[in-house]
């Protein structure tokens, strides 16, 4: 992506706290205008730093970062218009929910009609038109959740930043809130910059999401691209559940490749991320494209696994199994008439298809 | 046990629910009442009780009517116009001849605050009536000392025949009964509470100032340094309160006096001239500066534990939204601190209010504070009552201020940490 069409740029940007580690390393990211990107990571991956430096908060130890095609580095983070969700929300304790939401606009000398206009317009959009008049503690988390993200968008600002806003949030409200602010992105059509450590938030809200691990993008892509598709054991392990086998690259033939296990066996899959024969690899395999017992069907690999474990979950039953010297492996099986007969330790046969299963690096 | 259904405030045995809590709360609050009872009776014993002794004392006016009680008796019938009858003469003559000397002494001390002259007359008396036999007593009393036909000294008898006085609490605002029990100004020369009060409020506030201007920077970032650092700025802020008093003020004594460390470094790095020494020691200057040194620790701790809890991303915040660093701080940040300036300013005044070992040493004449006339009439000229009188006031304007100060700010605001 050219820097001309690209909306926020991140150019070969490292950061340092300690001058001898870097949190961030040669970042190098595109946004367009108008997408909703997810920063995902464990923490301490650099994904907050490298939010901290787009709100300018944190000063980048090399590299620019572009907004609009303005290098923002020198700008401080009053002057860069870009709105922000915290952690916690941050809203004003002493101040009313209409003060709150009234503060960038008087800051920004707006007069007093438009800005009890515009209060009044976000907060019936976040549906808290009632509670002007409380103070932010006398508000429900969820309520607190949405004045804080009025706020960041009542000046109406060309980019919002969201630091892991729904962490404090209970799961059914966290989901609830997630709908609301893609809906809400969708209709203002506001660029995004969210980060979280949930996955399943990144995979809900999200255009595209950014990977990180150890201050570097793992991979960046949409959430579709990134679990079908991961490009790297890491990825492959974050996102999503995932079974990995260990093993040798034995052969390479186009765009497939045969790694041998440990355990002797050869499992035929894509050819991701190694490069030559003997490199070490890990092939990942998502435990809901592994069929057992298959009748039909064209499978590449093929393997006795011995029922170790069977975990009843309603719909599915997940299944562990020892596969290529993996005692660890998972299967979800269909809660059908297969399921049915599963025993504990019965052998069973899996197949799963060349496809489905990626070779990537050694973690 | 204490279970009870939705709607019902019967527990399952049918007792009514408050009573059974009650039960189930006895224990609780005996066992509250039982772990602070020492410390409860320390502070009945050691504090209550003296307060309380010395909130009457600042009133009691009965110890002169135990030396004189016929006296005062017979006094109740003068007109008040013209020299008292033989009879008052009499019983006077009999009561000061009769009494203790030690109890002469001690009334006529009182009796000298509302007349200067009583002291010396009755001592003369005493030592002169033993001489006389027989009456009538009028004319050899006034015989011994004309002021015994004096009608001054009579009419300021008046004062003290009730068993409690205003008296004290007049002097301490530089007013006093005259003879004829009217409230008037002291004389010019003897008005120094009035004067002093100012004074004493004066360098109270500005030391709650000083210390404010001092403290909230250093609040600041103590509140903001990483912990291994505000750790060792907290020991050296500290650092005051682990030595004496009276080393640190010593300390000050040596740095500020006119031929001290701080005026020689001035002449000898020849910004001013050896004659123009600057007097910062035994004066109202040296008071200020040494109390705000000494109280500083007492506005940093409660700014720095409600600044600790303010978090750092309201100012992001702030900034984020586009407010100047500055206008930030004033709108976000002070307001959310203003529960420890308010403690911290309160802890600070009301120290400095009753201050007095600092304004004795370094204070000088000009640099006294109403406690050093508070401990100089307990401990020089035993006027206790007085003294009392001057407690009781300041207890009461630190009483109304904090009233004030709840009306204002809300005393919930306060924040010690």
């Amino acid at each position: 992506m050219g820097s001309s069409d690209s909306f926020v740029k991140f150019d070969k940007v490292d950061k340092s706290y300690d001058g001898e580690t870097l949190v961030v390393k040669d970042l190098n990211v595109d946004i367009p205008q108008g997408e909703f990107l997810t920063m995902l990571g464990p923490s301490g991956s650099g994904k907050t730093t490298t939010l901290m430096m787009l709100a300018g908060f944190e000063t980048p130890t090399g590299g620019e970062i572009y907004l609009e095609g303005e290098a923002i580095n020198k700008i401080p983070p009053n002057k860069r218009g870009i709105g922000m969700v915290f952690q916690n929300y941050a809203l004003f304790p002493h101040l009313t929910v209409n003060e709150n939401l009234a503060f960038p606009l008087e800051v920004r000398k707006l007069n007093k009609s438009e800005i009890e206009e515009k209060v009044k317009k976000t907060l019936d959009m976040v549906e808290l038109g009632e509670f002007g008049n409380r103070m932010p503690l006398q508000l429900s988390g969820g309520q607190q959740q949405r004045v804080a993200l009025a706020r960041s968008l009542v000046f109406e600002p060309r980019l919002v930043l969201m630091d892991e806003p729904l962490g404090a949030l209970d799961k059914k409200l966290r989901e609830q809130m997630q709908y609301e602010i893609k809906h809400i992105h969708e209709r203002i059509g506001i660029t995004v910059v969210y980060v979280t450590h949930d996955q399943s938030e990144a995979l809900t809200m999200s255009n595209r999401i950014a990977v990180f691990n150890d201050g570097k993008i793992q991979q960046i892509s949409s959430p579709d691209v990134l679990y079908e598709k991961p490009e790297n054991a890491f990825v492959a392990n974050f996102i999503g559940e995932n079974n990995q086998l260990k093993g040798k690259v034995k052969s390479i033939n186009g765009k497939n490749c045969v790694v041998t296990t440990d355990h002797g066996d050869e499992i035929t899959s894509l050819k991701i991320n190694v490069n030559s024969v003997g490199d070490s690899s890990t092939v990942s395999l998502r435990p809901e494209r592994v069929e057992i017992n298959a009748t039909e069907g064209n499978f590449e690999n093929s393997f006795n696994a011995k029922v170790k474990e069977l975990i009843y979950l309603g719909d599915h039953i997940r299944t562990r199994v020892e596969v290529c010297g993996n005692d660890q492996f998972i299967v979800k099986v269909p809660n059908s008439y297969k399921g049915a007969n599963l025993k504990e330790g019965s052998t069973v046969k899996l197949s799963w298809k060349a496809s489905d299963s990626r070779a990537l690096d050694l973690r | 046990m204490n279970e009870t259904t939705a709607g019902s405030i019967l527990t399952t045995e049918g007792i009514p629910l408050k009573v059974s809590l009650q039960k189930a709360e006895r224990r609780n609050k005996i066992r509250a009442i039982l772990l602070v009872a020492p410390l409860l009776l320390f502070i009945l014993f050691t504090f209550l009780i003296p307060i309380g002794d010395m909130l009457l004392r600042s009133v009691d006016d009965s110890y002169i009517n135990t030396v004189f009680p016929k006296t005062f008796k017979e006094y109740k019938k003068w007109d008040r116009q013209d020299l008292p009858s033989e009879e008052l003469y009499k019983t006077m003559f009999f009561e000061v001849k009769d009494s203790e000397g030690y109890a002469i002494g001690k009334a006529s001390t009182r009796m000298n605050y509302a007349k200067s002259g009583w002291k010396s007359l009755l001592k003369k008396s005493k030592r002169k009536f033993k001489k006389i036999e027989e009456g009538p007593y009028k004319e050899q009393m006034i015989a011994i000392d004309k002021k015994w036909a004096d009608m001054e000294y009579w009419k300021a008898l008046g004062v003290m025949v009730d068993a409690t006085t205003a008296g004290y609490y007049l002097n301490a605002v530089d007013l006093k009964y005259n003879v004829d029990k009217e409230v008037v100004r002291q004389k010019e020369n003897r008005r120094i509470y009035n004067h002093t009060w100012v004074k004493t409020f004066k360098v109270s506030i500005l030391v709650m100032i000083f210390c404010l201007m001092l403290g909230y920077p250093i609040s600041y970032l103590l509140s903001t340094l990483p912990l291994k650092y505000s750790n060792l700025l907290m020991i050296c802020v500290l650092l005051p309160f682990w030595t004496s008093l009276l080393v640190r003020t010593v300390a000050w004594m040596v740095m500020l006096q006119q031929k001290g460390v701080f005026n020689n470094l001035l002449v000898m790095s020849n910004i001013i001239a050896d004659e123009n020494r600057f007097k910062l020691m035994y004066n109202e200057t040296a008071t200020i500066i040494v109390m705000t040194q000494i109280l500083l620790p007492f506005m940093v701790l409660p700014l720095y534990s409600v600044m600790k809890t303010i978090s750092p991303n309201y100012m992001r915040a702030a900034l984020n939204l586009g407010a100047s660093p500055l206008h930030a701080f004033w709108k976000i940040y002070m307001p959310n601190s203003v529960p420890g300036i308010s403690a911290g300013c309160m802890l600070v005044f009301i120290l400095a209010i009753g201050y007095y070992i600092t304004p004795e040493l370094v204070g000088g004449k000009d640099g006294q504070m109403i406690g050093n006339w508070i401990a100089y009439h307990l401990k020089t000229t035993l006027n206790w009552g007085l003294s009392a009188a001057l407690g009781a006031i300041l207890l009461g304007v630190l009483t109304v201020l904090y009233w004030v100060y709840n009306k204002l700010v809300g005393i919930e605001n306060i924040k010690l940490g």
